[in-house]
């Protein structure tokens, strides 16, 4: 291996795990490179070699500051996990951008970690996982109650006519429907969340995006992941999509993804116990 | 299973049957220009989920924290992260309460001229 080279790892299976080098043919890593297996004591590491040039430690920093490069990394990324996930073994995808030397110092890694990772790989074996989150549809059906003197028509605004007492009348009216709403959508994605649970063998919340995307897309009051066996996928979609169906009922929306490589599961085995069942704060 | 599309994530789902029910612009705003996954989704996890061992390069946690609230950075003035969808730092509890101290300001401002205009239009029918 020359020094102009370095070694970026995408992901640690068990060596039967590994999918066939037929499997690895076609796949291309984050550098556009072909990816390969590094095995040692019963685990496999999947890298790709790529060019130092690109991604020594000053070309990382500079590289995942720039949005473009980040948005073809981290799909090509997923990708490879994707891939070898798909073969059904378990996987435990890595963070971006872990490089290596050279499969000495990959080696030296699958060494010191292996009774993690092994663990880890147990504990996740047969499982993916499953994303979901909720967002407010916003208020079709919860016209503002202005219950003041103004006409019914559009929302309140300190216009002449308007008194300012009725006014804040009219602007409380208006907040109550709100925060009436709001309370509505967050008890229907606590139902979610519960009724998802029960498929799941632990959850994962994630905080609920906000921001200007938050406009179309409508406030986002759940953000959550989910293992879930492979073989209670179907059951496990079938819900989520019946929970969709009855959602708009409740003023929110449903959004499956999935499945992926059990992300947000993984990193245990870094920092200890997994809680199940975890409460939305 | 195709792994030789880049832009195609086969096994992401994102708002396909599911979740398109209401008609509310999912795909307008998030996952532009992808084979139906949520780059906000995937980055979730590549950059902020799965295991975290130190490689030989070091990238360590604190870059990529500080990665977070520079991105943050970048969307607040590029549309192109917008569009991506790329906001979810967003909800730092630092930040989201900036965010909200920033709507009651505003509404406070609306208020404060409200008042201004009652107390001139009170002046002038004396």
């Amino acid at each position: 291996m020359n020094h102009e080279e370095l070694l970026y790892a995408y992901a640690v299976t068990r060596d039967d795990g590994t999918p066939g080098a037929g499997d690895l043919e076609t796949l291309t890593g984050v550098a556009g490179e072909s990816v390969r297996p590094v095995r040692h004591l019963g685990l496999t590491t999947l890298v790709g070699q790529v060019p130092a040039a690109g991604f020594d430690e000053a070309a990382l920093r500079a590289s995942l500051e720039d949005v473009a490069w980040l948005e073809k990394a981290a799909r090509a990324h997923q990708r490879v996990i994707d891939a070898v996930s798909a073969g059904g073994a378990c996987v435990l995808p890595l963070r971006l951008a872990t490089v290596y030397r050279d499969e000495t110092g990959v080696r030296r890694m699958l060494a010191d970690r292996h009774a993690q990772l092994g663990a880890a790989l147990d504990r996740l074996d047969g499982c993916v996982e499953w994303g979901v989150k909720v967002h407010a549809v916003g208020s079709a059906g919860q016209a503002p109650a202005a219950t003041g003197s103004s006409s019914g028509a559009g929302p309140p605004a300190p216009r002449a006519a308007m008194s300012g007492r009725d006014y804040l009348r009219s602007r409380a009216a208006a907040r109550h429907a709100d925060e009436e709403g709001a309370r509505r959508e967050d008890e229907a994605a606590r139902g979610i969340h519960a009724a998802l649970t029960a498929l799941a063998e632990q959850t994962r919340i994630y905080p609920p995006r906000q921001g200007s995307l938050a406009g179309p897309s409508g406030r986002n009051v759940l953000n959550a992941a989910y293992l879930v066996r492979r073989e209670s996928g179907g059951r496990f979609t079938s819900a989520a999509a019946g929970l969709a169906g009855l959602a708009p009922e409740d003023g929110v929306r449903l959004e499956l993804t999935g499945p992926w490589a059990p992300y947000s599961f993984a990193g245990q085995a870094t920092t200890g116990q997994p809680t199940a069942g975890e409460e939305i704060p | 299973m195709n792994p030789g599309h880049p832009e195609h994530t086969a096994l992401t789902r994102t708002g396909s049957g599911i979740g398109t029910r209401t008609g509310a612009g999912m795909s307008a705003g998030l996952g532009a220009g992808s084979g139906g996954a949520d780059l906000a989704d995937i980055l979730e996890r590549v950059l902020d989920k799965g295991v975290v061992i130190a490689g030989d390069i070091r990238v360590n946690l604190l870059d990529i924290e500080l990665l977070t609230i520079k991105l943050r950075l970048v969307v607040a003035s590029v549309d192109k992260a917008k569009e991506m969808g790329i906001d979810w730092w967003e909800s730092d509890p630092a930040l989201s309460s900036g965010a909200r101290r920033g709507e009651l300001g505003a509404e406070n401002a609306r208020l404060r001229a409200r008042v201004a205009e009652l107390e001139q239009r009170q002046e002038e029918t004396r």
